[in-house]
C-alpha cells in the first residue's frame, strides 16, 4: 500500500483534498455555533452569514450564566451524570466479574437476559417506566433520573467489562485465592486495578450518555429547578424561538466539557467502540 | 473455572468442626456470584425487564391514566387501530424514509473516510477526532444547531444560493414534509459518520496485508482490491454497522421533536414522536404501548434478518 502511494502522488493529493473538504464540512456547524453565541440578536440570521462576529459580545454568556440560571442546570447535570456513572460502573463491574469468573446455575440465561437490554431501545420502555417512577415517587427528582440512567447503562457496561475481565488470566485469581483472598478482595484488589482501560471506557461512555440524555428527563421533570442541561436548553429554545445567541451560548457551555473529556480520553473511545464491534 | 471447595474439603476430612465450617463456606461460596450480581440485576430486572413486560401487557388494555379508574382489557384492539390509523402509517413511512436517506450515506461515507484514513500518518489522529466530534455532541444541541442552519435565512440557504448557485435560497426547509425530512436526515448523517468511520477504521486494521499485496501482484486495481480483499475481510464490521444504524434509524426521536416537533401538522412525525405524543399529550398509554411493541418487533425482525443475511454469505467465517 505505502509503496503504491509513493510511486503515485496523484491519489495522495486527492486523498488530502477529500479529507480536508470533509473535515471542513463537519466542522462548519460547530464554528458557526460558536460564532453565533458571540453575536447580539440583530446579527444571528444575516445574509451573508458572519463567521467572525462583528461586533462581538459576551452578553449571551453573561445572561445565560446569571439570569437564566444555567449555572444551576449545569450543576444538576454534573450531579446526575457523575452519580449515575459511579454507581453504574461499580455495579456493572461486579456483575461482569460474576459472569467472567464464576460458574453457577442460570449463568447463561441471566447473561442473555442482560444482553436483551442492549437490543431494546430505551424509549420503547418510556411509558411503563413513567408509571413505575410515578408509583415510586421518583417524578420530578434527580434520583428518578439517576436510578433509571443506571439501569439503562448496566447492559452495555456489563457486556464490555465482562469481555475485558475474561481476558485477564484466571491463574492470577487462583494464586490470590490460595493466599486466602476472598472473592471481593480478588475483584477489588486484582481484577479492577488491572482493568483500568476498560473501566475508563465504560466510565466515559456512561458519563456522556447521561450528560446528554433528553427523552427521559423531558418525561419526568416538570420542576424548573430540577432541569438538566439538555432539557433546559431544549425548553429555553422552545420558549425563545429566535434567541439563537443565547441558545448557543448555553449549548457551548453544555458541549465544552464533553469535548474536553473526549479529547483527553479519545484513546479509550476507540477501544470501547472496537471491543463492542470486533469482539461482539 | 475456580474451584473454591478444594482446600476446605481437605480440612473437612480432618475434623468434624472443620467439616461444618467447610460446609458453611461452601454454601457461602455458592452464593458469592449471586451477591456480585444482585445490585445490578435488581435494578435491571426492576427498571428494564419489568417495564418491558408491562409495555407488552399495557398494549392489550384501554389504559386509564387516572388513579382509581379501571383499565379494560380490549385484546388486539390497539393493534387493529394502529393498522387502520393513517398517521401511524405516515410515521412508519417517515421512519422508513429516514433510514433510506440516512443509513446508506453513513455507511458509504464512513467507509470512504476510513479508507482514506487507513494509512498511518501524523494527520490521522487529528482527522479521526474531527470526524468524531459530532458523535459526542448531544442530540439536543445538534438538533437545535441544525434547526438554525436550516432556518429561512440560515447558513444552508445562503450556501445553496450564494455559494453553489443552486436556487434562490428561499426554501423554507422545516415547513414542509420532504424538505424537513431531508434536514433531519442531514443531521443524522452529520452526527453518525464519525461512528461508522471509527468501526470501519478498526476493522480495516484487521485486513491481512499479504492478501492485499498478493492482489497488487496479480494486477488488481483499487476497486477490485476493495471488492475482493477489503469487503470480505470487514464483513462482520459491515454487518454490525448496518444493524446498529437501522436500529438507530428507528430510534430517531429527539431530532424530530426539536427540529419540527413532528410538524407541520404531524407530517414529519416518525413512529417514536407519534408514539410519544399519543402517550404524553393524548394520555393514550395503551395505544402508545401498542405502537412501541410494533416498533420493537420490527427492529428485532429487521436486525435478525440482516444478521442472517450477512451470515449466509459469510459461511467460511463460522
Amino acid at each position: 500500500m505505502s509503496a503504491l502511494h509513493r510511486t503515485r502522488p496523484g491519489p495522495a493529493v486527492l486523498r488530502h483534498v477529500l479529507l480536508v473538504a470533509g473535515a471542513l464540512i463537519m466542522l462548519t456547524p460547530f464554528v458557526y455555533m460558536v460564532a453565533t453565541s458571540f453575536k447580539s440578536q440583530a446579527y444571528v440570521l444575516t445574509i451573508p452569514p458572519q463567521f467572525i462576529p462583528d461586533p462581538a459580545t459576551v452578553d449571551n454568556y453573561v445572561q445565560v450564566l446569571t439570569t437564566q440560571s444555567f449555572a444551576a442546570y449545569f450543576m444538576n447535570s454534573v450531579v446526575v451524570a457523575t452519580t449515575s456513572t459511579v454507581i453504574s460502573v461499580l455495579i456493572s463491574s461486579m456483575m461482569a466479574y460474576a459472569f467472567a469468573r464464576f460458574r453457577f446455575p442460570g449463568r447463561e440465561l441471566l447473561f442473555r437476559l442482560v444482553l436483551v437490554g442492549l437490543m431494546v431501545p430505551a424509549i420503547m420502555l418510556i411509558i411503563p417506566q413513567f408509571i413505575l417512577a410515578k408509583q415510586l415517587g421518583l417524578l420530578d427528582s434527580l434520583q428518578g433520573l439517576i436510578i433509571f440512567y443506571v439501569a439503562a447503562s448496566v447492559s452495555l457496561n456489563t457486556f464490555l467489562l465482562r469481555g475485558f475481565f475474561a481476558s485477564i488470566p484466571g491463574e492470577l485469581d487462583d494464586a490470590m485465592q490460595v493466599d486466602g483472598a476472598n472473592a471481593w478482595t480478588r475483584y477489588w484488589r486484582l481484577v479492577m486495578p488491572l482493568s483500568t482501560p476498560a473501566l475508563a471506557t465504560t466510565t466515559i461512555f456512561t458519563f456522556l450518555a447521561t450528560w446528554d440524555e433528553f427523552a427521559w428527563a423531558l418525561t419526568i421533570i416538570n420542576d424548573p429547578s430540577k432541569r438538566t442541561l439538555p432539557l433546559a436548553i431544549a425548553l429555553f429554545q422552545g420558549q425563545n424561538a429566535t434567541q439563537w445567541g443565547l441558545v448557543f451560548a448555553a449549548s457551548v457551555v453544555a458541549v465544552l466539557p464533553v469535548i474536553v473529556v473526549f479529547l483527553i480520553f479519545q484513546k479509550y473511545f476507540v477501544q470501547g467502540l472496537t471491543s463492542g464491534a470486533v469482539k461482539g | 473455572m475456580i474451584d473454591s471447595t478444594q482446600p476446605q474439603a481437605v480440612r473437612a476430612a480432618v475434623s468434624p468442626v472443620a467439616a461444618r465450617t467447610a460446609r458453611r463456606r461452601r454454601r457461602a461460596g455458592r452464593a458469592t456470584p449471586y451477591l456480585f450480581l444482585a445490585p445490578a440485576l435488581v435494578l435491571f430486572v426492576g427498571l428494564i425487564v419489568y417495564p418491558m413486560v408491562r409495555a407488552f401487557q399495557m398494549s392489550f388494555y384501554d389504559w386509564k391514566v387516572l388513579a382509581g379508574a379501571t383499565s379494560t382489557y380490549i385484546g388486539l384492539d390497539n393493534y387493529t387501530r394502529a393498522l387502520g390509523d393513517p398517521f401511524f402509517w405516515r410515521g412508519l413511512a417517515n421512519s422508513g424514509v429516514y433510514m433510506a436517506l440516512s443509513v446508506p450515506p453513513q455507511i458509504v461515507l464512513g467507509l470512504l473516510i476510513a479508507m482514506l484514513l487507513k494509512a498511518k500518518s501524523p494527520s490521522q489522529p487529528v482527522y479521526r477526532v474531527l470526524f468524531y466530534l459530532p458523535v459526542v455532541t448531544s442530540w439536543v444541541v445538534a438538533s437545535l444547531l441544525f434547526k438554525y442552519l436550516f432556518a429561512d435565512k440560515g447558513l444552508i440557504n445562503w450556501a445553496l444560493a450564494d455559494v453553489l448557485h443552486l436556487g434562490d435560497g428561499s426554501t423554507s426547509w422545516l415547513s414542509s414534509r420532504w424538505t424537513a425530512l431531508i434536514a433531519i436526515c442531514a443531521l443524522g448523517v452529520w452526527k453518525g459518520i464519525g461512528w461508522s468511520m471509527m468501526i470501519f477504521l478498526a476493522a480495516l486494521q484487521g485486513v491481512p496485508k499479504e492478501l492485499e499485496e498478493a492482489a497488487v501482484m496479480d494486477g488488481a486495481n483499487r476497486w477490485q482490491r476493495f471488492r475482493v480483499v477489503t469487503v470480505p475481510a470487514i464483513r462482520p464490521a459491515l454487518a454490525f454497522v448496518v444493524v446498529m444504524l437501522v436500529i438507530g434509524g428507528f430510534n430517531v426521536f429527539t431530532s424530530v421533536l426539536l427540529m419540527t416537533g413532528g410538524g407541520p401538522g404531524g407530517q414529519t412525525d416518525v413512529l417514536l414522536s407519534y408514539m410519544y405524543r399519543q402517550a404524553f399529550t393524548n394520555l393514550d398509554f395503551g395505544y402508545a404501548s401498542a405502537i412501541a411493541v410494533i416498533l420493537t418487533v420490527i427492529v428485532f425482525v429487521l436486525s435478525l434478518a440482516q444478521m442472517r443475511m450477512f451470515r449466509s454469505t459469510d459461511e467460511e467465517e463460522r
